[in-house]
Formats: C-alpha cells, sequence, structure tokens
C-alpha cells in the first residue's frame, strides 16, 4: 500500500508541524519558531529512527485523536502525555518515551498533558509537508509554514511520502525535570528599574497567566517599578526576553515572538531553562534567579550534554 | 558609531549604536548588518537591525558570546555605500471605515480630520527597518504636529492593512495582529508576501515611501 496516512478526528487544541524552525529572517520580521520543547522534540524523533530534527506533530494540552492508514508504522510520544493506543480489539494507555506500531485502522488517541503544556508525536517516515524558508514550522498569527500556516483541523489528511525501513521498537526511561526557578541573566535595560523593582522582580513569585501562547508567557504579580521609562525605542528581541510594559507585569517571549518589541528588558531566560520555561502552565507559580552569563553558558553546555547523551542511548 | 557590544541573554550580543534616532545612525546600523550577513558566519542564527541596535543571535550549541564577540570586534566592515533608495507609492483610504482613531487623534493633536490627513500625505517617509510581524515597515519621521504615543490599551486585533500612527512614525500593519498604534486609515495593497520567498516583503529598509489617498470606491474595486 503506497497510501499512508492518518485521519484527524479531533484535532486538539493547538496542534501543529513542528521541526527546527527558521533562522535568517528576524530582519524581515519572521520570528524563529520550531519546536518549542527542543529536547522532547529530539528524542520523539529518535525513538522512531528518523532524523532528530526531522518535522513532528506539536500538540498542547489535549492532543489530536488520529487514526492510521497503511501499511505498519511506528509512532512515539514526548513530553508528560496521556494517551491512549485503541488497536482491533483491545485498548491500552501508552507510555511516552516508547514507540509503538500502529497498523491499517488503529488508533492514537492523546487525551491530555499532565502538568505541562506541550507535547510531541513523531511518526517513523517522512511527512508530505510543505517548507517555506527551509521549515515545515507552522507559525498561526504570521499564517506561515507547512498547512498553510494554520493549525491542523478535524477532517484532514497527514500524509506519509515514505515510511522508515527500521521499525524496531525503541524506548528510554526518561522522566522530565521541573525547574522550581527560572534562571535569568540581566537585561539591557535592567537599570530602568527601581532597587525595589528589581528586589519584586527577583523576590517574589508570579502566576502564569491563560493569556499565554508560542508568542509569549504572560505574567501576573506584583508590579515591577520603574524609574526611567516605559518605552524603549523598537529594538531586536529573542526568545527568553522578558520586557515589562507599563502595566507593570512582564511578558516572557517565546518561539513565536515579534521580532521587535518597545518594553525595557529587565531580563533574558538562560538557554538552560528554556525547555522547562515553556512547559510551565498556566496557574502556576514561577519565581526568578539572577545567574551571571558565564554560568549560564556552561549550564547550557551540561544540559545539551545530558540531551545528546540521551539521544545516544536510544 | 558602533558604542558598545554586550550580552543579550547567554545566545545574543547587543550592537549600541546610541540612542538617538535619525538616518546617518540607522544607515550605519543597516550597513554593519550587511556586512555580517555577507560574512556567513558559523553560529549566527540572526540579526535584527532596528533604529540605533544591531541583535545578533547565535546558536549556544556551536559558539558563545566571546567568540561572536571577537569576530564582530574584528570585522571588516565596508564602508557606508549609498544605498539606492527604491520609491514607493502606497493607496491608503482614509474612510471612517478605516480610521479608527481618527478622534482620538484629533483631540490629542488639537486638529481636524482634513488637517491630519493634509500633514500625513504630505510627506515622504524612510523605511528604518522591517518587524513586529512579518515585513511590517517602520517609516519615519511624522510631521512633529502628529506625534503620539501608543494607545493606553493596545487593540487584540488589529485589521490587516492598517496605517498606524505612533511617536515619530507609521507603520502598516501586514496582517492582523494585536497592537497599539493610532490607525488612521487602510491600504488594499499586499505588503508582506510569505509565498514569494526571495522577496516576502514589499518595503524595506532604506526605501522611500509616501502615501496617496483613495477613495472607498476606489480601495473596494482596487487590484494590484
Amino acid at each position: 500500500m503506497d497510501n499512508n496516512y492518518f485521519e484527524i478526528i479531533r484535532a486538539g487544541i493547538n496542534t501543529t508541524f513542528q521541526d527546527k524552525g527558521r533562522g535568517n529572517l528576524y530582519h524581515i520580521g519572521i520570528p524563529f519558531s520550531g519546536a518549542m520543547d527542543t529536547r522532547n522534540f529530539f528524542l520523539s524523533n529518535k525513538l522512531v529512527s528518523n532524523k532528530i530534527d526531522s518535522p513532528v506533530i506539536e500538540f498542547a494540552y489535549q492532543g489530536p485523536l488520529l487514526k492510521f492508514k497503511g501499511d505498519k508504522i511506528n509512532v512515539a510520544v514526548t513530553g508528560d502525555v496521556i494517551f491512549k493506543l485503541k488497536k482491533k480489539n483491545i485498548e491500552i494507555y501508552g507510555n511516552c518515551y516508547e514507540s509503538y506500531q500502529l497498523e491499517h485502522g488503529d488508533e492514537i488517541d492523546i487525551l491530555s498533558t499532565n502538568k505541562s503544556v506541550y507535547g510531541y508525536m513523531a511518526i517513523s517516515g517522512d511527512l508530505d509537508l510543505k517548507f517555506q524558508w527551509g521549515s515545515c514550522s507552522i507559525n498561526t498569527n504570521a499564517r506561515i509554514g507547512s498547512n498553510e500556516g494554520k493549525k491542523l483541523a478535524i477532517g484532514q489528511k497527514i500524509n506519509i511520502s515514505k515510511i522508515n525501513l527500521n521499525q524496531t521498537k525503541k524506548k528510554i526511561d526518561y522522566l522530565n525535570s521541573k525547574v522550581e526557578n527560572i534562571r535569568v541573566i540581566k537585561g539591557t535595560n535592567f537599570n530602568y528599574f527601581s532597587n525595589e523593582g528589581k528586589k519584586t522582580f527577583f523576590e517574589n513569585e508570579f502566576t502564569v497567566s491563560k493569556l499565554s501562547d508560542r508568542m509569549g508567557v504572560r505574567l501576573e504579580g506584583p508590579k515591577i517599578e520603574n524609574i526611567a521609562d516605559t518605552n524603549i525605542k523598537s529594538e531586536g528581541l529573542i526568545k527568553g526576553v522578558i520586557q515589562v510594559p507599563g502595566d507593570g507585569n512582564p511578558i516572557i517571549m517565546l518561539s513565536d515572538h515579534g521580532t521587535i518589541g518597545g518594553y525595557p528588558k529587565i531580563g533574558v531566560v538562560a538557554s538552560v531553562d528554556y525547555d522547562r520555561l515553556v512547559q510551565i502552565t498556566p496557574g502556576s507559580k514561577i519565581k526568578f534567579k539572577e545567574i551571571e552569563l558565564s554560568d549560564a553558558e556552561t549550564l547550557f553546555k551540561l544540559y545539551e550534554m545530558e540531551t545528546q547523551n540521551l539521544i545516544s542511548q536510544i | 558609531m558602533l558604542k558598545n557590544i554586550s550580552n543579550l541573554g547567554d545566545a545574543a550580543l547587543y550592537c549600541d549604536f546610541g540612542n538617538e534616532v535619525n538616518k546617518d545612525i540607522n544607515s550605519e546600523v543597516i550597513n554593519f548588518f550587511k556586512s555580517i550577513k555577507e560574512k556567513n558566519i558559523k553560529g549566527i542564527i540572526n540579526l535584527t537591525p532596528s533604529y540605533n541596535k544591531l541583535i545578533v543571535s547565535y546558536d549556544l550549541r556551536v559558539t558563545n558570546f566571546k567568540e561572536i564577540k571577537k569576530i564582530i570586534e574584528n570585522l571588516n566592515i565596508n564602508e557606508t555605500q549609498k544605498t539606492i533608495n527604491k520609491k514607493l507609492e502606497i493607496p491608503v483610504c482614509c474612510d471612517s471605515l478605516f480610521s479608527l482613531d481618527i478622534e482620538r487623534l484629533e483631540k490629542k493633536l488639537n486638529l481636524n480630520k482634513e488637517k491630519i490627513l493634509e500633514n500625513f500625505f504630505n510627506k515622504e517617509y524612510f523605511c528604518y527597518m522591517t518587524g513586529f510581524i512579518a515585513g511590517m515597515p517602520f517609516l519615519g519621521d511624522l510631521d512633529k504636529n502628529l506625534r503620539v504615543q501608543r494607545l493606553e490599551t493596545p487593540r487584540v486585533k488589529v485589521p490587516k492593512g492598517s496605517v498606524g500612527l505612533t511617536e515619530q512614525f507609521a507603520n502598516i500593519y501586514t496582517f492582523e495582529s494585536p497592537g497599539g498604534w493610532n490607525i488612521i486609515g487602510n491600504t488594499p495593497i499586499n505588503i508582506f508576501d510569505s509565498l514569494k520567498e526571495k522577496e516576502p516583503n514589499l518595503i524595506n529598509p532604506g526605501d522611500l515611501v509616501s502615501f496617496k489617498q483613495i477613495t472607498l470606491d476606489k480601495y473596494k474595486n482596487y487590484n494590484g
């Protein structure tokens, strides 16, 4: 059978195709995008014998319900996710970080993420997707990427152009760790804030608001006092930048962020904590901890070694 | 002149060209940006020029702050070339259907609609940068008597094609997006086209833009 595809029976809340994202476009206003949680993205691909930066399905909170039509194919789910596999006579809960083989007519039902936001499903093979600027990543705001830049919808098909020959079952023991403190490097406008304001930022807890998405995390908590100006001349942003607008509530830029912004930057989230930051659910509390650049670099190196180590164990 | 290079987090360089916003400083930024881009430096994944800053983001898996800073400091920056400015005329309809914030502007500026539009359409603007959302051009400088702050509460949805004012700049919303600029009209022209991968932006930094007022009738029947 050369017609292999998944039928989307339920799309989920925000289900998109993502890969490593697209670079070198900030200057024309196009953000990086790509999988929010890079480590889980890499691991999902390795579990189904794909190249680690192949396109995957990213979902937030409730995932999709997919019915497979075609030859045998492996799938793997990563993150902290509750999902079921529905085969002819049997229905089982699946484990994350373990590949499963699906046959014609089988379904995978990704019920929800568990105390986290994003999960990933990798499919063993090449998905039939349109690439824009070298990436399939869907940016729903700019309508860029595969699927005409829109999130996946009920009734659509996910076509597989080529199934991997290697369909061996793979698994790894892995538990997503949670961070208590988000480590932050001082931002370029750190001195726009009063001593009291800086203290507020580092010593208090902030609540993740419901208005958080792939563009940014909005936080609620004590107001951070600005003593200079609540606007700056608009300038470039990168993911992890924490801006504090006039209302004193910090906003953290995430992968689909606007490329330039005009609010003072109090800090930038250290790269080592980015994967875990994006997984913090609305309503949760977070606290910031200041670290130096050199420590941030060392910690990221260790985190990256750990990621590579996990990949090589699969 | 590049005044200082510092770090923005652990994966970007912050190149500071001062606090002033004018065409000369902006041209230096654009020149610096082009020189770095041309050299395809390993590890650099994005460059964001703005009025008076340039942000160089890099892949922390490949390089780090010290390495990239050294490369940038020792770089031969091309002599400022006089960029050939492309001239564009953008049609804008200011029917009350589109001029969402005209009453606010009338109050804040103490001018009537006719006077505001006369001032706006009488000038040629320079594109300082593009961004925030894909292809959005930041155009300056507005006449001194047209300068106002952003809306106190930004709109959740600004319609595609909206032409807005804030401080010394005008911009165009290339697609529907949240935003806080004072909207005076709407253009039927597509400013950003993602299907044109090579040149998705109609307006680029250094371009000169003037606006031409069109009637609602013309707006509705506009085709190319």
